[in-house]
């Protein structure tokens, strides 16, 4: 018994030591996500760790900073080492629209940071539920045509991504009725139990529900390569590529070439094929923007969001 | 049959069974520790799975998940404190045992009532789970509004104390939910230009504060010990625990199927399960007027509910690809990167994994028993044994690591302390925490129900009938009016029996 006792107490020992071990591993690169475990900030993040690690020699370790939707971590960005040690992940349309909709009372504002690179992107993308009778994208917006705002789309959050493709399907003469759920999971779970006609969701999900939905329009520029059959918005005649974009910021006293640095490593993951090839499998498109183009691409996407935010009245 | 057998026999390899072993330890610990979630415990540990084969993978995650669902009701019998907010209603009866002296059986019963649900829940996961996938589907916003409706109805019946006064913590409750920028419509409310609380109020952090800092302010007031200890102090009350547990075994086969039933609903899940299981045992139990004050029953059956939902949890992650609750999301990223498609064929297609998967859960959970007991064990001692002046700055500074860790900031440190004081004040004046506490987890659920459902309803032009033509939402609606009514009428036909015996 007493042998029993003292197995189970080294026992206990070493896993609080594993469990701390693993807390406090020796950190090279901290990666902040904004957002809480789960998503898919973080989940990208942990397939760049691997390679990361490989590459370069150095561990990326990753934390998450939730809280106010972001605006917690992003508003203390700037108080952080600027050396080069400590990356936050962030992601378009969040930090534009955002400060817009929280009528800059989000605590940060998107110049505040010093962004390094945008590295893939999530299209979104128009779903619907295997058994709908809307076959093609043409179908559903004709049904949008002959019925307006009777065509329900679930997708996540309001002033998101999902939400913002509403509203430029909306300019293009397809009136839907956005319905925002809680989070993509919840999203879809809308869709597949056919409480939505459809969704206006992200092409991540026609590769997590495989057969169970059927994509309708991706809104990326290229169809992608793990749906071959699958029209672009641009093909069908609408000039819209929008999505999720994710990539990561330094604090703005960050030396040129530290940004410089982390960009090329960044860049580097990205153009391994393995990466790529599980990155496409997901339903993610990588794109290669570097730190000397990130400047121009914001400042596109800034004039694409902020028309919409002019459409839906959050600035005049 | 044969294919079954090996895939059991492979989750039964030495390796499988120690990591198995290691993970429900682990998570018991991180569990057992207000603040360190079972989400966090799972996503650390991600990156180390990608070594291994993904059947060793999902079984350490599993276990993990399992050890640290069941490590929550320690903190809430222990020091009150609910590590999550599945392990609110274990407080009722579990703290009061604890302060009883039966604070020793009550951990027993507690781990014998986690393994039973989590084994009810592997089972239905095993043998039932692309039919109750479909179930949960049936569930769209208007299910959800009247399951969050049913919730707020069962708080009367919960808390002990003033009904009335139950019913004003429960609107605060409501009226908390509110703060922040509202996830349809986007709206900013009652922020008071504070960015933090754009995403609202941080519930595990409120709970913490509401929970626990009233018991150590008490115990800092208070002469006395923090628990009374127990008149056996050198057994584990095994067979007393086993004895309550089949004296409640109707109890507790309730419990692990509520809490396996509403496990499948996503982002319902644990919250929702402990409380209608404790309501329902509560309304039928012999031992009515007992709840609240260290009934056994109740704390069986919020602790069957809660690890139930780990396997209810499971189904709609595996047969929809809907991550169940937050560390099931975790999990599925981490399938996906080890090349498994969720989705309902999986369990045909890759059946090998999955059932592999599935024996490690079971078997996580197993383990969990007399590892839990024996842990269980160790915990109560050291807060029996150690003296006030070590236990209470012991307590505060988990309370500051937990709060802080949630979202790795300061913040939610001073919160938990603003909502502490708040708690002790109202706690002073009759106001419990928990109707609070599930006023706001209500809260939130029951809003984006009502509005999703209005749109939706609006769009059809059928909103009436949305909000009530629907059977699965007429079904709730009566089980809300049977749970407002019943004392009343039962009463009434009571006193005819009384005057007819006469």
């Amino acid at each position: 018994m007493i042998k029993l006792k003292s197995i189970i107490n080294k026992l206990i020992v070493s896993s609080v030591i594993l469990v701390m071990g693993i807390a406090s591993a020796n950190a090279q690169v901290n990666n902040i996500i904004p957002f809480g475990p789960g998503g898919e900030s973080d989940v990208t993040a942990r397939l760049q760790q691997k390679y990361y690690k490989e590459m370069f020699n150095e561990d990326m370790v990753i934390q998450y900073k939730p809280g106010g939707g972001g605006s917690v971590a992003w508003q203390a960005l700037n108080s952080e080492k600027n050396d080069g040690s400590l990356i936050m992940g962030v992601n378009l349309p969040h930090i534009i629209m955002q400060p817009i909709a929280n009528k800059n009372k989000a605590g940060y504002k998107t110049s505040d940071l010093n962004v390094f690179t945008f590295f893939h992107y999530t299209p979104d993308a128009i779903l619907v539920e295997a058994s709908s009778p809307h076959k093609t994208f043409k179908d559903l917006a004709a049904f949008a045509k002959k019925n307006p705002g009777k065509l329900t789309l679930s997708g996540s959050g309001t002033y998101s991504a999902n939400h913002l493709l509403v509203i430029q399907l909306e300019k293009a003469g397809i009136k839907a009725t956005y319905v925002p759920f809680k989070g993509t999971g919840a999203a879809v779970q809308a869709l597949l139990g056919k409480q939505v006609e459809g969704s206006a969701g992200y092409s991540t999900v026609a590769s997590k529900q495989g057969t169970q939905v059927r994509m309708l329009a991706v809104a990326s520029e290229k169809r992608l390569p793990a749906f071959p059959d699958v029209p672009t918005f641009k093909e069908l005649g609408y000039n819209i590529v929008s999505g999720a974009y994710r990539g990561y910021a330094l604090p703005k006293s960050a030396s040129l070439a530290t940004k410089k640095k982390l960009s090329d490593r960044l860049m580097k993951i990205n153009a391994d094929k393995n990466f790529v090839k599980t990155m496409e499998a997901s339903g993610y498109v990588i794109v290669n923007i570097g730190h000397d183009q990130v400047g121009k691409f914001m400042a596109e996407q800034k004039k694409i969001n902020e028309s919409i935010a002019k459409t839906l009245g959050l600035i005049k | 049959m044969t294919n079954l057998l090996a895939d059991f026999l492979s989750a039964l390899s030495l390796l499988n069974v120690s990591l198995a072993f290691l993970g429900v330890m682990a998570g018991i610990i991180i569990g057992a520790l207000p603040g360190l979630s079972a989400t966090m415990a799972v996503a650390v540990l991600v990156p180390f799975t990608f070594s291994l084969n993904p059947s060793s993978a999902l079984i350490v995650l599993g276990a993990i998940y399992t050890g640290a669902i069941f490590g929550g009701s320690w903190s809430a019998i222990l020091i009150n404190t609910p590590g999550t907010p599945s392990a609110v209603a274990t407080t009722f009866d579990g703290y009061a045992m604890a302060k009883k002296g039966d604070g020793d059986l009550a951990m027993s019963i507690s781990c014998m009532s986690s393994f039973v649900g989590g084994m009810v829940g592997v089972i239905c996961l095993a043998l039932f789970a692309p039919p109750l996938a479909s179930i949960s589907l049936a569930f769209g916003p208007t299910e959800y509004f009247w399951l969050a409706m049913l919730g707020l109805t069962l708080i009367s019946t919960l808390a002990e104390g003033d009904n009335i006064k139950s019913l004003i913590g429960a609107c605060l409750g409501l009226l908390l939910s509110m703060i922040g920028v509202s996830v349809v419509g986007g709206d900013m409310r009652l922020t008071g230009n504070i960015s933090f609380l754009n995403s609202g109020i941080e519930i595990v952090s409120a709970m913490i504060g509401l929970f626990c800092i009233p018991v150590i302010l008490d115990l800092t007031s208070l002469k006395g010990k923090h628990l009374n200890e127990s008149e056996t102090p050198k057994s584990l009350r095994l067979v007393e625990s086993f004895s309550i547990m089949t004296k409640n075994k109707f109890a507790t086969v309730r419990g692990a199927l509520i809490g396996t039933f509403i496990g499948i609903l996503p982002g319902a899940g644990g919250s929702i399960a402990s409380i209608v299981s404790y309501g329902e045992a509560k309304r039928t139990s012999k031992n009515k007027d007992n709840f609240g004050k260290g009934e056994p029953e109740g704390l069986v059956a919020s602790e069957t509910a809660n690890n139930a939902t780990v396997g209810g949890g499971f189904i709609p992650t595996l047969c929809l690809g809907i991550p169940g609750t937050p560390p099931d999301a975790v999990i599925l990223g981490a399938l996906l990167i080890q090349g498994i498609k969720t989705g309902n064929t999986l369990f045909t297609q890759q059946s090998d994994i999955v059932y592999t998967f599935i024996f490690g859960l079971a078997l996580a959970t197993l383990i969990m028993l007399p590892l839990g007991l024996l842990m269980g064990r160790y915990a109560y001692k050291f807060i029996i044994k150690v003296p006030k002046e070590v236990l209470i700055p012991s307590i505060i500074f988990l309370t500051i690591i937990g709060s802080y860790s949630i979202e790795n900031s300061i913040l939610n440190v001073y919160f938990m302390f603003f909502f502490g004081l708040i708690g002790w004040v109202l706690n002073r004046a009759g106001f419990k925490a928990s109707p609070i506490v599930l006023g706001l987890v209500l809260g939130g659920i029951a809003e984006q129900g009502f509005v999703q459902a209005y749109i939706i309803g609006n769009a059809q032009d059928a909103i009436l009938a949305n909000y009530f033509g629907r059977p699965i939402s007429t079904a709730i609606i009566f089980m809300i009016l049977v749970g407002l009514f019943y004392p009343t009428l039962k009463e009434k036909f009571f006193k005819k029996k009384v005057l007819i015996n006469d």
